[in-house]
């Protein structure tokens, strides 16, 4: 038997982090307690988030930003109008991460903390360049979501800290979102290669600026910058795209894993970046 | 520990370890065996409950993650002896098989219909798309579904 500890706010989780030290986290539990069953963690006791409403605050008050609340539910992210209006590119992962029942029990803050390679809503957050907010009972920082996410399962929340939620700045509205993934089967598949991509035209349907984020093709979520580059000032053509997914497939490091070979994910990876194209008006 | 919750509408009071799965609360120390487990993981959908009106996971649920709220098992679902209207229309249309997912089906099913009482088959699809079934295809539990619903295939 061990105990579960359901604290109701902030002031009360502090002193019980501080009481039961190893104590491991729980948000839906959708990981952790796979994990636990697995035998794969052994904490003393388990503390759950669930309680603690302001995890679950989603707002836009601070100008410019989004906030996302680490204890919220995908369920609720993706319903959100904000969500919906704002951040269509997540709103594609979060419709496509697990089935109903895991988005109704997964949170945002426990994708971030078990920091998968596979986890769908990261090459989002990395392609929005988010930041991840982490609290302590004596303070709060900030860091860019690939300084926070440091290889698979490993993350820079030290003893004492919690992921309080994720920062995503509104600046630019971008003229093309598109997240996709490819998995074994439609429903409750996880990723075998994903693809987030903002793009921004200038009226002339000229690329001013192009993010892609990759899932499942790395240690952690892969920027692929010079694919990135090689695609302003060009139109989202076949050609443009054709040499950005070369360059893509060199700079991703996949591995072999019972899902798929690395060579495998190398051609996808590549291959999602044709789905940008453009139909010429 | 002392756990009350509410359960089927009534108010129950059970002791128990705080970490155990609510899986094995409700079967095993509850009786109420309508909670089915296969895969013990999230996978298959088989041990859904309603948690609040929200359909989860039975198997990935702690005790202590009762206190408090509100369980509805397939047990609690008509309420009386006669069957709810959704479970006559899983008999009806032929949508009931070996049988093994059908409480988490009907559940998701209801807590759908809560939601939007006139699906569309693709919307029933995706609600029950975390229910797996090794039996019957899913279009005859989507045709209950629909039925349920009071919606002929006419309909869209
Ligand atoms: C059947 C199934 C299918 C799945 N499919 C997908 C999928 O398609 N895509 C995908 O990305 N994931 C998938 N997952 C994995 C999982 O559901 C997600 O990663 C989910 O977001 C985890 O959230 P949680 O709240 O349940 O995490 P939990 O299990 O509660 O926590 C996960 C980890 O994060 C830590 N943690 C949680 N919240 C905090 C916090 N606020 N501060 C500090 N640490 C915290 C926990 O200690 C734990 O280490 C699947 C899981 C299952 C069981
Ligand atoms: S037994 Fe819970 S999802 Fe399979
Ligand atoms: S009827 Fe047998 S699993 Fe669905």
């Amino acid at each position: 038997m061990r105990p579960v500890l359901l604290p109701a706010s902030l002031e009360e989780l502090w002193p019980l982090m501080r009481d039961h030290p190893g104590a491991a986290f729980m948000a839906g539990g959708s990981d952790l307690l796979v994990r636990l069953r697995q035998g794969l963690v052994d904490p003393p006791a388990i503390i759950g988030l669930e309680g603690i409403a302001e995890l679950g605050l989603v707002h836009d008050e601070a100008p410019g930003w989004l906030f996302l609340g680490a204890g919220a539910s995908h369920t609720a992210l993706l319903e959100h109008s904000l969500v919906q209006r704002r951040l269509p590119l997540l709103a594609q992962a979060l419709a496509v991460l697990g089935s109903p029942l895991v988005r109704n029990q997964g949170t945002l803050g426990g994708n971030l903390g078990t920091a998968s390679p596979a986890g769908d809503t990261l090459s989002p957050l990395y392609a929005l360049e988010a930041q991840v907010e982490l609290r302590s009972a004596t303070g709060s920082r900030r860091l860019a979501i690939a300084d926070f996410i440091l290889g698979p399962g490993r993350t820079a929340l030290q003893a004492g800290e919690i992921i309080y939620g994720a920062w995503v700045p509104l600046a630019q509205d971008w003229s093309l979102a598109h997240f996709e993934k490819v998995g074994l089967r439609q429903a409750l598949a996880i990723a075998v290669v994903s693809l987030a991509a903002l793009i921004s035209l200038d009226d002339g349907g000229v690329v001013r600026e192009a993010r892609l984020a990759l899932g499942s093709v790395g240690p952690t979520v892969v920027r692929p910058r010079q694919a990135e580059q090689a695609l302003l000032g060009r139109p989202l053509d076949a050609a443009s795209l054709k040499a950005a997914a070369r360059l893509v497939r060199q700079e991703v490091s996949p591995i072999d894993d019972p899902r798929a070979s690395a060579h495998y994910r190398r051609q996808v990876a590549g291959n999602l970046l044709l789905r940008l194209a453009r139909p010429a008006d | 520990m002392i756990l009350h919750f509410t359960l089927n509408g009534q108010a129950t009071r059970v002791e128990c370890d705080p970490d155990r799965r609510v899986v094995d609360l409700l079967r095993q120390d509850l009786g109420l065996t309508g909670v089915k487990e296969a895969c013990g993981a999230g996978e298959c959908g088989a041990c859904a409950i309603l948690l609040d009106g929200v359909p989860r996971l039975s198997c990935l649920l702690l005790a202590a993650q009762l206190a408090g709220h509100e369980v509805l098992t397939i047990e609690g679902l008509a309420g009386g002896e006669a069957p709810h209207p959704l479970q006559e229309a899983f008999a009806r249309a032929g949508a009931v098989q070996c049988g093994f997912c059908t409480p988490g089906m009907v559940l998701a099913s209801h807590a759908l219909l809560a939601r939007q009482p006139r699906p569309s088959r693709q919307e029933i699809a995706q609600a029950i798309a975390g229910n797996l079934c090794r039996c019957t295809g899913y279009h005859k539990i989507i045709d209950a579904v629909r039925l349920a619903a009071g919606l002929s295939e006419d309909d869209s």
